[in-house]
């Protein structure tokens, strides 16, 4: 099994080496086949991988190989895979989606000018999306977690010649960093107490107590809790980055630069879902203090970004916040200690997700064939307000549209709506469950049911609002609607089978409830005991009670809101019986608020990046007028001068003595020459009466 | 008598080195070389060297001799019928050369080489020679033919007109 | 004719005469006739060693080895001359003082 995974982690970087050496000899031929068959092998691998762990059936089940990188004497860092159920979950969907994209691709990105080195990346983004799920260590994740950082940014850039896409490149990777920074501080401090970086180790010795032992000594008297729950955000900070929770979410609808496959894979389905993986694993030691404010981070992000999606006319920026709120939601989910549900959120939506933006891609590339035609540059391809009744010249695509919009939207009979409800059933049971801390003040934690509850609503309402702008009603612009067609396919085939993936039975086998989630997932992931020990930690079994109890309650209010969302679309979007720009017009601020994002990215700039930049002018002025103009230059003023002084000196007396030393050999060399004939004769003599001379000289 | 034919050519040799380094004619000079080199292999001869008394002729006389009348011929206007040479440095360099001369008579002739042994009569040295060619000095031999082939080389190609 | 040093002074005086023509000639081929007579006399005293000190065939062979050695000697130092010539148009030892600088 670790032997697959190897096999798994590395070919798609065997795919990257292929085509970013040969790409000069296949960019006409058919260099990408050899990319898909490497992606196809590789997800008949996990497949496999997939097949053995269902017949292991072992919720338990750990496989783990590490071998030495870096000794340091009492510091070591030990490379290594870890494979669990949840890897081999992930590795499945990231083969899935990885192979369905790279098939997609060889038809949406046809004729494209880099197009092996699309490819190339696609390898190398997933091999490095691999290595972060197989990663057994803190260490070696935050080296995968560059790499896809790198990758990523080398995919939205793919068409760098625009401005727009080069900067987007630029901000995703900067913004990240931001947030690694902190994870990178939240590994060092971990390390530090424990000395080591491997997952399993560092909740072994938190729960033997040695986190208590050490923190207190290393940081100067610390309280050892406070410490880990410190630890514990910073790491999780590197999620708020990748995974694009507020506040550090802007990137991703920038990312959209990127071709529309890239999104699928990266930015809706396995890049973005990393941060919630790296949650996950760091799951078992956080404290009820660091999970708290992961909970609320998520639950905002959720909602925040759902408000935001309503308005936008960009289908593809309508999808990056729904991806942005759906992740809030996955974050929430493990904050409130519903681990499974929030892992499982993670399959699904990946699917889902995938689905519908391999979807609206194929509905923009269509958008883009049928513009070619009419030789119209101008003709925004994804604004939504072009489109419209799109459904009778492509079934397919709208099909898979309806299917996954029925699943995002909590819809029962689709997988979404399982691993929702089961999300907002956990922050029921956790808003129920709190009675002490800060937390039960004011029944802060009812927040959360609220926003998520709130988001799921916002959700069905602006999903609807994208399917009905895009597939019903009329074509607003015939001239274009008229060259519209079905996508070839290469790119439905990826469609439906993520369609067929975001069935709700795929999820549940062997049951067949359409209204459970227990099933094959349910039985191989549980949540993993904390190991803190000391503070108010949290209570699985506790948790696991008021879980069932919250079940019914938030399943029947789920429905209940994500049907009012749908209803709100249906009445403003499909029957026109209550204006949207009315609407617009009523609610004026927040209006304008949602449209602009909540004003985040002009706050990013006037807030921070603009002071700053003003505060690094006054620096550089500070320092070249004073530091460099009186104490840099004065010094060196100064220097000269004093330089005068001995250089007069240096010419009378050093100068003089050498000078009186080169007349003294130049008079002897002058004197000698003499004898320097140049004829090889007298030189004969010389040698002659030498010899002589020596003779006489030894025997006399 | 052979005492006798000993000394003539004793005399032969001294005079015609002496005509080499004192005459003012270059072909003279070349002539008595010739007359000095056949009185050595003469020297040869009672040195019990048959060998050498014939190689001294072949090589000499018939070879480097020859060459030697070719650089002059090649390097004078023909038109000259007396080619003359001049000498430098006369005074000095009879002094010294004669210094050096009583030097080496003075550290060789005192010196009893010879002892009680009588001088060895060879008979034969050709095969002699032959057989020392093969055995002991074989490598020397090889070397000296890979000299010889190296010179051959050389002389050809210093002497070709666009070096 | 039967005593060493007879032999030895023959060496001793055709040497010096070389040498002396070496030392003194300005003409290139005439200060290479003067090399012949030093290589002469040279061989007279290993033939005359062998005969008299050695009794073996030894000095013969290093005879044999200075007369190749002059042939090869005077066929390179004649190649020389030749070039000198054509360079200057005259073969004078002692105007050829590049070497004086």
């Amino acid at each position: 099994m670790i032997k697959l995974a190897l096999f798994i982690l590395f070919l798609p970087l065997v795919s990257f080496a292929f085509q970013i050496f040969s790409f000069r000899r296949f960019e006409e031929k058919k260099g990408e086949w050899v990319s898909v068959g490497i992606q196809f092998v590789t997800l008949i691998m996990s497949l496999v991988m997939f097949g053995m762990m269902l017949s292991k059936s072992d919720p338990n089940f750990s496989l783990e190989l590490h071998q030495s990188w870096l000794d340091l004497g009492l510091f070591k860092i030990d490379l290594g895979v870890y494979i669990d159920n949840i890897t081999v979950i992930m590795l499945v969907v990231v083969a899935t989606i990885s192979s369905l994209v790279h098939l997609y691709s060889t038809a949406y990105m046809a004729g494209d000018v880099r197009y092996s080195r699309y490819f190339g990346f696609l390898g190398i983004f997933t091999f490095s999306m691999n290595g972060i799920v197989l990663a057994n260590s803190l260490f070696m994740i935050y080296i995968f977690w560059e790499l896809v950082g790198l990758s990523s940014y080398l995919l939205i850039g793919h068409w760098w010649e625009k401005d727009s896409a080069a900067n987007a490149g630029k901000k995703a990777f900067i913004t990240n960093r931001v947030g690694d920074i902190g994870m990178f501080t939240g590994m060092l401090i971990i390390a530090t107490v424990l000395g080591t970086f491997n997952f399993q180790l560092i909740a072994e010795r938190i729960h033997e107590g040695v986190w208590a032992a050490n923190a207190g000594m290393l940081f100067g008297g610390i309280d050892p809790h406070k410490l880990l729950t410190i630890a514990g955000v910073l790491v999780f900070m590197g999620a708020v980055g990748k995974s694009a929770q507020f506040p550090l979410h802007v990137w991703l609808p920038d990312a959209m630069e990127g071709p529309t496959p890239v999104s699928a894979l990266i930015h809706a389905a396995t890049m973005v879902a990393a941060g919630v993986y790296l949650t996950v694993r760091i799951f078992p030691f956080l404290t009820a203090d660091a999970m708290a404010t992961i909970a609320f981070v998520g639950g905002f992000t959720a909602i925040y970004a759902a408000t935001i999606a309503i308005t936008q006319n960009d289908i593809k920026k309508v999808l990056a916040y729904s991806t942005v709120s759906q992740l809030g939601y996955m974050i929430m989910a493990l904050g409130t200690g519903a681990y499974v549900a929030g892992f499982f959120h993670l399959v699904t939506h990946a699917m889902f997700k995938g689905a519908l933006f391999l979807a609206s891609g194929s509905v923009i590339h269509a958008m883009h064939h049928s513009l070619h035609k009419l030789h119209d540059h101008e003709t925004d391809a994804q604004d939504m307000r072009n489109m419209g009744g799109l459904r009778t010249k492509m079934p397919i695509t709208f099909g898979v549209f309806m299917v996954t919009t029925a699943a995002i939207s909590g819809i029962p009979l689709f997988s979404g709506f399982l691993s929702k409800d089961a999300i907002l059933a956990g922050t029921w049971a956790y808003a129920a469950n709190v009675h002490d801390g800060w937390l039960a003040h004011l029944h802060l934690a009812w927040i959360l049911p609220v926003f998520g509850f709130g988001a799921a609503a916002i959700t069905a309402f602006y999903m609807f609002r994208l399917i009905f702008m895009t597939f019903y009603g009329e074509a607003k612009q015939p001239q274009i609607f008229k060259h519209i067609k079905e996508s070839p396919k290469v790119m439905t085939i990826p469609l439906v089978v993520l369609a067929i993936l975001s069935l709700f039975f795929v999820w549940t086998i062997p049951s067949v409830n359409p209204l459970s989630d227990h099933g094959w997932f349910t039985a191989l992931i549980q949540a993993p005991e904390s190991a803190v020990t000391t503070g108010a930690a949290f209570d699985l079994e506790h948790f696991t009670h008021g879980l069932h109890a919250a079940h019914i309650p938030a399943m029947v209010t789920s429905l209940l809101v994500a049907g009012l969302g749908i209803l709100l679309a249906v009445l403003v979007y499909l029957l026109n019986k209550i204006s949207a720009e009315k609407l617009a017009i009523k609610l004026g601020a927040l209006y304008r608020g949602s449209f602009n994002k909540w004003y985040m990215d002009e706050f990013y700039i006037n807030g921070i990046i603009r002071p700053f930049l003003k505060g690094c002018g006054a620096v550089g002025r500070f320092d070249l007028d004073f530091y460099d103009h009186y104490l840099i230059n004065g010094w060196g003023r100064n220097t000269k001068r004093t330089s005068k002084g001995v250089g007069l000196a240096d010419d009378l007396i050093v100068d003089g003595a050498v000078n009186f030393a080169g007349i003294i050999f130049q008079w002897l060399g002058w004197t000698l020459k003499f004898v320097q004939t140049g004829k090889i004769q007298n030189y004969l003599i010389f040698v002659l009466i030498g010899a002589a001379l020596l003779y006489v000289v030894n025997v006399f | 008598m052979a005492d006798f034919i000993f000394w003539v050519i004793w005399a032969l040799i001294v005079a015609s080195a002496a005509l080499v380094a004192f005459g003012n004619n270059l072909i003279h000079s070349v002539f008595a070389l010739m007359g000095t080199f056949l009185g050595v292999a003469g020297i040869y001869i009672f040195l019990n060297a048959d060998f050498l008394a014939v190689t001294q002729i072949v090589v000499y006389v018939g070879g480097i001799l020859v060459l030697l009348v070719f650089g002059i011929m090649l390097t004078n206007q023909i038109t000259t019928a007396r080619i003359s040479q001049s000498s430098v440095q006369k005074g000095l360099g009879l002094v010294v050369v004669l210094g050096v001369a009583a030097i080496i008579l003075t550290a060789v002739l005192p010196h009893d080489w010879v002892g009680s042994t009588l001088p060895m009569a060879f008979t034969d040295t050709v095969s002699g020679i032959g057989k020392l060619l093969f055995t002991d000095y074989l490598i020397l031999f090889e070397i000296a033919s890979v000299l010889l082939l190296g010179a051959l080389i050389g002389a050809a190609t210093l002497a070709r007109k666009e070096l | 004719m039967d005593h060493l040093n007879s032999y030895l002074v023959l060496s001793a005086i055709l040497f010096s005469l070389g040498l002396y023509t070496v030392v003194t000639r300005r003409n290139a081929v005439a200060i290479l006739m003067g090399v012949e007579l030093i290589l002469n006399a040279a061989n007279i005293n290993f033939v005359a060693f062998s005969k008299f000190v050695t009794h073996n065939l030894d000095g013969h062979l290093m005879s044999v080895f200075i007369i190749m050695l002059a042939a090869a000697e005077a066929a390179v130092a004649l190649a020389i001359v030749l070039n000198l010539y054509n360079d200057r148009g005259h073969i004078n030892v002692d105007e050829a003082n590049a070497l004086k600088q």
